[in-house]
């Protein structure tokens, strides 16, 4: 799923500015399930606005609505109706959902009240960590089922560097080594000598750097 | 014999190396490096300079090269995978090659967490293995990454770092016999505090017979305090320093410390001659070079072979 965190409160406010009527829009697939742009964080993000106007003694008017996706037009659409009674949208969605709001209602100022920050796992209740960077070619097959683009903070592809320590990465003791994990990996299956083979260098043109992707199913499309 | 390489000349007769290491400047001032070069000069065969070591910024390695290069020493030009993409490693390989440099280390770098700008992005377009084949490739194949042909093959010859105390250890020497395969042939060590342990590597080493397609050289780093010690102890990730050795650095008087630092560094390397594929010595005396003719010297390697 696509992480995220919430913004800092005062640099929403910052954004909002002097807009008045503001349409906070939450999202119901990824962002809620990481608890962070919901319906729940909607209804909170509200409330927060709500009593800090209310202290500073403005009148704001805040419009709290979740949409399904904010990554798909049909729902989008939903807010068509109401979209132009307000000054702005503030989204809580990640941002492939900001943007596309964004692109939906040109004529309309989106902000983004989330920072998106990695595609990731929940490991519980509260903790989600970074699994994959979508570079386009995987190649978990080779390195034991974990990615060392996403994992390692040098995304060695013939790792560990001589900063691994305990099996932790050097640039955080929190951080699992990813090159550790490969090996104790390869070893509990008994294959310690895969780690021989060298990866060979990655054509990184499948990933961002080849520009922004785009995928076309001629099969599926109407 | 593939390259004008003072390191590869010495090896392939048989000679035991000594290489130190050149930190730039943080600035333009290109009287730094000659001094450091001057100080050298005679006591090692190669001057390792470094890449913006510790992603803190400072005079490009290969500049500094250069200007060793024109004071008749033999630099050795570190590169890092951090800040470079494939297309601007390769193009420092050729100017290095054009420029007279004969040898180069490989290295990932340290993360720029560690430096003056952490707020950089990183680059590790390609890793320290796949730029060791790299360079091999553009040498002995005269082909860049992309497959094109390389008019005017950059002649290096081709090292690497190896830190024989980080983890996993069960896979140390398997990582170095991925940088042999990849085509290193020389390997300068992280620093060696505990020998025993670094013995046990070169013996998985010479299991694999990996000390005959590459040279050793084993790393050393004279303390210059017990502050100093300390920290290579705790702070410096993949660092393993005895506690004997602190204790020892602690138990003498200050002023007496970096004199005791430099007795443990030559105690140190007189070890390391004596185990088997032990090919040379790289010294690290981090903002310390004027030391270095001193422990060359006590270190009963001195003078260094003409060649």
């Amino acid at each position: 799923m696509i992480v995220g965190n919430r913004k800092d409160f005062p640099e929403i406010i910052e954004m909002i500015g002097k807009n008045r009527r503001i349409l906070l829009l939450g999202c119901n697939e990824c962002v809620t399930v990481c608890g962070v742009g919901g319906q729940k964080e909607v209804e909170t993000l509200a409330s927060e606005l709500r009593i800090f106007w209310k202290k500073e003694g403005e009148e704001r008017e805040i419009r709290e609505h979740t949409l399904e996706r904010q990554c798909d037009y049909e729902y989008i659409d939903q807010i068509r109706g109401f979209v132009d009674d307000y000054d702005i949208i503030l989204s809580m969605a990640c941002g492939a959902g900001v943007q596309y709001v964004a692109e939906v209602y040109k004529h309309k100022p989106v902000f983004p009240a989330v920072n998106t920050t990695f595609l990731g796992v929940t490991l519980e209740q509260g903790v989600w960590a970074e699994r994959c960077q979508g570079c386009g070619t995987c190649i978990i097959h080779l390195t034991a089922g974990i990615c060392p683009i996403a994992r390692c903070a040098k995304s060695l592809m013939n790792g560990p560097c001589g900063g691994s320590s305990g099996g932790k990465c050097e640039v955080d003791k929190e951080t699992d080594c990813a090159w550790q994990l490969i090996v104790d990996r390869l070893k509990e299956w008994g294959q310690l000598e895969r780690y021989e083979t060298i990866i060979p260098i990655k054509d990184w043109r499948t990933s961002r750097d080849g520009g922004p992707r785009k995928r076309i199913r001629e099969d599926l499309r109407l | 014999m593939k390259t004008n390489s003072r390191i590869e000349k010495i090896l392939s007769s048989g000679g035991f190396v000594v290489t130190a290491e050149c930190g730039p400047p943080r600035g333009a001032d290109a009287e730094v490096i000659r001094k450091k070069g001057e100080i050298l000069r005679g006591f090692v065969d190669g001057i390792n300079v470094t890449d913006n070591q510790t992603s803190v910024v400072r005079m490009s390695s290969l500049s500094a090269c250069v200007i060793l290069k024109n004071m008749g020493l033999e630099p050795i030009l570190q590169m890092v995978c951090r800040d470079r993409n494939r297309i601007a490693l390769q193009s420092d390989i050729l100017g290095a090659a054009a420029l007279g440099i004969n040898n180069i280390l490989c290295l990932s770098g340290d993360h720029q967490k560690f430096g003056d700008h952490p707020q950089g992005k990183n680059v590790y377009d390609i890793d320290s293995i796949q730029l060791i084949q790299t360079v091999k490739r553009m040498r002995d194949e005269g082909k860049f990454i992309g497959g094109e042909e390389i008019k005017g093959k950059p002649m290096l010859f081709i090292g690497a770092a190896e830190n024989p105390f980080a983890d996993p250890f069960e896979i140390r020497a398997a990582r170095l016999a991925k940088k042999v395969a990849a085509g290193c042939e020389f390997i300068q060590t992280q620093c060696i505090y505990n020998i025993d342990r670094f013995a046990r590597w070169m013996e998985m080493v010479r299991e694999r017979g990996l000390h005959e397609r590459c040279a050793i050289l084993a790393g050393v780093t004279p303390f210059k305090s017990v502050g100093m010690a300390r920290y290579m102890k705790n702070n410096v990730p993949g660092m393993d320093v005895p506690d004997e050795m602190i204790e020892r650095m602690k138990n003498t008087p200050k002023e007496k410390q970096a004199e005791e630092g430099i007795k443990i560094c030559v105690e140190t390397i007189e070890k390391l001659k004596e185990i088997p594929g032990v090919r040379g010595i790289h010294l690290m005396a981090i903002e310390w070079e004027e030391k270095v003719p001193e422990i060359v010297k006590q270190a009963n390697l001195w003078p260094r072979p003409e060649v």
